[in-house]
């Protein structure tokens, strides 16, 4: 939590840094230890996850987004956090921590306890807030993009000015109702940015076995623009959000993004992935890597070892504080089981 | 303090494992993320990555070992500036590295439970009905509402639809031909002049996406009313009404839901066959976090709607296309006409047996009871006007009185609604009755297209009268 709280400040010194070569704004050691942050808490977080999920503390299906922490991160920074709604599938932890979700209430969800955001209801794949925006951890793939295309719905109606951001996957994006809400989505002119995390697989099904064609040119019948970025450089992501967002907070309707990313974990907790070779894996891992370019540049900019030290040690807190809590937190009152099904009027 | 590594669980299933291969020796450092070893599972060979930096102490348990319980410790990781001197001091059963910092495993959880307060009070009738308890319908005096208007079916809906959206400016309609062409079977007539078309909106004709918005709309604020041009198409979106509007509440632990209404016509039109022609009653009425609603007359179809509209809850409005144009004189004009959800009427009140309908059969149950009483049976009619949550009371109440039940449905038999009311006879009533119940359904056939076949597809009155008949062994 701490890690995501300086979001606002941080995207603001950005906006007065001056230009590095490629005309971007050349990052701030503010700036640069804020993403740095964000994205070591959400690969600790995950980790943890991995962890309790391996002591049997965590059941069923648990989705690690280790490797894709840069394309979250970058697309919350470029975020108006107070008005914008975010909605994905059940990869869905690292997309809470940026909305500045409660690491502890996330993990007690993963752990099925009582402090769990749904009071363990939900698990790892169905969680929400309404206050901080959130609206799903959906376990149905492709369901979160036409919820999404409503949430920008819901913004339009009310002209509250919000922006939904829906996430899918790069195997989400065959699915029906993807095509269906571009369609609407751009028929309505609707504020809504698809984000594609194209991670290369759906499952264990390379993209290349199963899409045909390039993801985010598939707006182009319809009108929606879309760009490719690199979902492993979080600047880069950032400014794609950024003009994304812009465009579409001015009343042009939606915006796709493809985000190219890497995940370094199988599918869930029991992929062991035999169908990448260790050398795809590898080459992301050792050259590709987001935090570690971050954290080379914080080098680079003069922060010291003692420093980058430091804020491992307040993220590592963070984030076994969230799992103590997962532990102690009780398992819900067995009365649970019986309640909200429906919202009873006499409540 | 030396922390030790265990034996991790990788698939939900998973109880033990042979630890195939080690990739680090002792003394090596590893980082976090580092892949130290391979495990084998029942289903794969998967690695294990540290979850925290530090030095490989010593490996407790050798490659090549088979059946490794999870949880074991397998290995002892050394912190800064420790020595293998220290590895004495990694408690015996400590978790790993970081688990060491998080406490013991089941503990707290068993010391926590017996602490907990009492749990929140359960209303939900249908859990209550499984615990045993019937719970009586919700108060509705309908006899109050003396100022009444001449309206068809169609009519009435467009009417409380449109009261709704005058009260409420997040009520919107949205369909395939709802607004420029004022509805597929012309129940939003006048709707687009009045709304405008940011509340009145036409989709393309894609029911699983504009569902799919439609239900995040609702989330997000709004009180969408979608219309289905017919039910059958709603299979297009049924992933949305269940996965995405029934479970959200109960998903979210009570923290977001989803006010939406799904309608249209439901059931058999006329020689539109099989594709065409089915009930969803049973469908929608199975999945907990729906309410599930079907009117009969003009007075129905207004008071349902409106309440439907105003319900917290996904609501399943089950119309009838055959009903649209019938044309009654006792609509209540009120605008506080909202009726209650949950709650049948007794049609007509009879004292030999207990007739139960819904949609359109309670018109033909009503004319079965007029053939009856001519042949000196006395039947009482319920209307169930919602189909989850059932009146069972209602129901209950009625065979206590006339000892005999026929339940008569226009969709197919097997786990229908008269299925549902069997049970509930079987469960609840056995010792009052003198008859067993009798099913009155629609045949168990895709429809068919010719005149004469469809016509025996369907059921009629002339069935109801002789199951009611059958009922009180007067055949
Ligand atoms: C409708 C549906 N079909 C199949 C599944 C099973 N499933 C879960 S995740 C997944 C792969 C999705 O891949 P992608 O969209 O690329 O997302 P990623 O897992 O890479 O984040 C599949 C097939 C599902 N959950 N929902
Ligand atoms: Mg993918």
């Amino acid at each position: 939590m701490a890690a995501a709280k300086k979001k606002d400040s941080a995207k603001a010194s950005n906006k007065t840094a001056p230009k590095d070569g490629a005309g971007r704004n050349a990052p701030s050691v503010d700036v640069l230890k804020k993403y740095y942050r964000d994205m070591l808490l959400i690969r600790r977080f995950e980790e943890k996850a991995g962890q309790l999920y391996g002591m049997g503390l965590i059941g069923g299906f648990c989705h690690l987004y280790i490797g894709q922490e840069a394309v979250v991160t970058g697309i919350s920074a470029a975020q108006d956090n107070d008005k914008d709604t975010v909605v994905t599938s059940y990869r869905d932890h690292a997309h809470m921590l940026a909305c500045d979700m409660d690491p502890k209430g996330i993990m007690a969800e993963l752990t099925g306890r009582e402090g769990g955001y749904s009071r363990g209801k939900g698990g790892s794949m169905h969680m929400f807030s309404k206050e901080k925006r959130f609206f799903g951890g959906h376990g149905i793939v492709g369901a979160g993009t036409a919820i999404g295309a409503g949430l920008g719905f819901a913004h339009k109606y009310t002209k509250d000015g919000g922006v939904a951001v829906a996430y899918m996957g790069d195997g989400a994006s065959n699915q029906g109702q993807v095509a269906e809400c571009y369609n609407m989505a751009a028929l309505w002119d609707l504020p809504i940015l698809f984000v594609i995390e194209n991670n290369q697989y759906g499952m264990g099904t390379s993209v290349k076995r199963s899409s045909a064609g390039t993801l985010y040119r598939r707006g182009e019948g319809y009108g929606i623009p879309g760009e490719q970025v690199d979902g492993m450089d979080v600047f880069a992501v950032e400014a794609a959000a950024s003009q994304a967002l812009e465009y579409i907070r001015s009343g042009n309707g939606p915006y796709i993004l493809e985000v190219m990313t890497y995940r370094y974990r199988g599918h869930s907790m029991s992929d062991p992935a035999k169908y990448r070779t260790k050398e795809e894996v590898a080459s992301f891992k050792e050259e590709r890597d987001p935090i570690t370019s971050v954290k080379d540049m914080l080098q680079t900019q003069g922060v010291d070892e003692a420093e980058l030290k430091e804020i491992d040690k307040e993220i590592k807190a963070i984030v076994n504080e969230a799992a103590t809590f997962a532990q102690e937190s009780p398992e819900p009152h067995v009365d649970e089981l019986w309640t909200d099904i429906l919202v009873e009027e006499s409540a | 303090m030396p922390t030790n590594i265990l034996m991790p669980a990788l698939s939900p299933t998973m109880t033990e494992g042979n630890l195939a291969k080690w990739l680090k020796t002792e003394g090596d450092t590893v980082e976090a993320g580092d892949v130290i070893a391979e495990i084998e599972t029942d289903k794969a060979t998967m690695e294990v990555e540290a979850v925290d930096e530090g030095i490989l102490g010593k490996i407790l348990i050798s490659e090549g070992t088979q059946n490794v319980a999870v949880n074991t410790p397998i290995a002892v990781l050394l912190g800064d500036g420790e020595s293998a001197n220290d590895i004495g001091e990694a408690p015996e059963a400590a978790p790993t590295a970081a688990a060491a910092e998080v406490s013991e495993e089941s503990a707290p959880v068993a010391q926590a439970d017996a602490e907990q307060p009492s749990g929140a009070v359960v209303e939900n009738r249908d859990i209550l009905y499984h615990q045993g308890i019937i719970v009586e319908p919700p108060p509705f005096d309908e006899a109050s509402f003396t100022d009444v208007y001449t309206a068809t079916v169609r009519e009435a809906l467009r009417d409380a639809m449109s009261e709704e959206m005058r009260n409420d400016e997040t009520v919107y309609l949205m369909g395939e031909e709802v607004a420029e062409y004022q509805g597929a079977y012309k129940c939003s007539q006048g709707m687009l002049d009045e709304f405008g078309k940011d509340r009145v909106i036409d989709t393309p004709i894609t029911e699983h996406g504009f569902a799919g918005i439609a239900v995040g709309s609702a989330m997000n604020g709004l009180k969408p009313i979608v219309e289905f041009m017919t039910w059958n198409f709603g299979m297009q979106a049924i992933d949305h009404i269940i996965n995405s509007a029934a479970k959200t509440l109960y998903m979210a632990g009570g923290q977001l839901g989803c006010p939406i209404v799904f309608r249209g016509p439901n059931g058999a039109a006329s020689r539109v066959a099989a594709q065409h022609s089915q009930c969803y009653a049973s469908w929608y009425a199975h999945v907990p976090g729906l309410k599930v609603v079907a009117p009969w007359s003009a007075a129905d179809a207004k008071g349902l709607m409106k309440a439907a509209i105003r319900d917290p809850n996904p609501v399943v409005f089950l119309e009838n296309e055959i009903l649209y144009g019938e044309k009654y004189d006792n609509v209540p004009s009120s605008d506080d006409f909202v009726i209650p959800l949950g709650r049948a009427k007794i049609e007509r009140s009879g004292a030999d047996v207990t007739i139960v309908a819904f949609s359109i059969m309670v018109g033909k149950a009503l004319k079965a009871a007029e053939e009856l009483a001519e042949q000196g049976i006395d039947a009482e009619v319920i209307n169930l006007r919602t189909i989850r949550p059932l009146d069972r009371h209602t129901i209950l109440e009625s065979v206590k009185k006339t000892n005999r039940i026929v339940v008569a449905e226009e969709g197919w038999p097997f786990a229908g609604i008269g299925a549902e009311i069997a049970a509930l006879i079987g469960e609840h009533a056995f010792d009052y009755m003198d008859a067993p119940l009798a099913r009155v359904t629609g045949a168990d056939v895709p429809m068919p297209y010719a005149a004469n076949l469809e016509a025996l597809a369907l059921p009629q009155a002339e069935h109801i009268v002789k199951a009611a008949k059958k009922v009180c062994y007067q055949d």
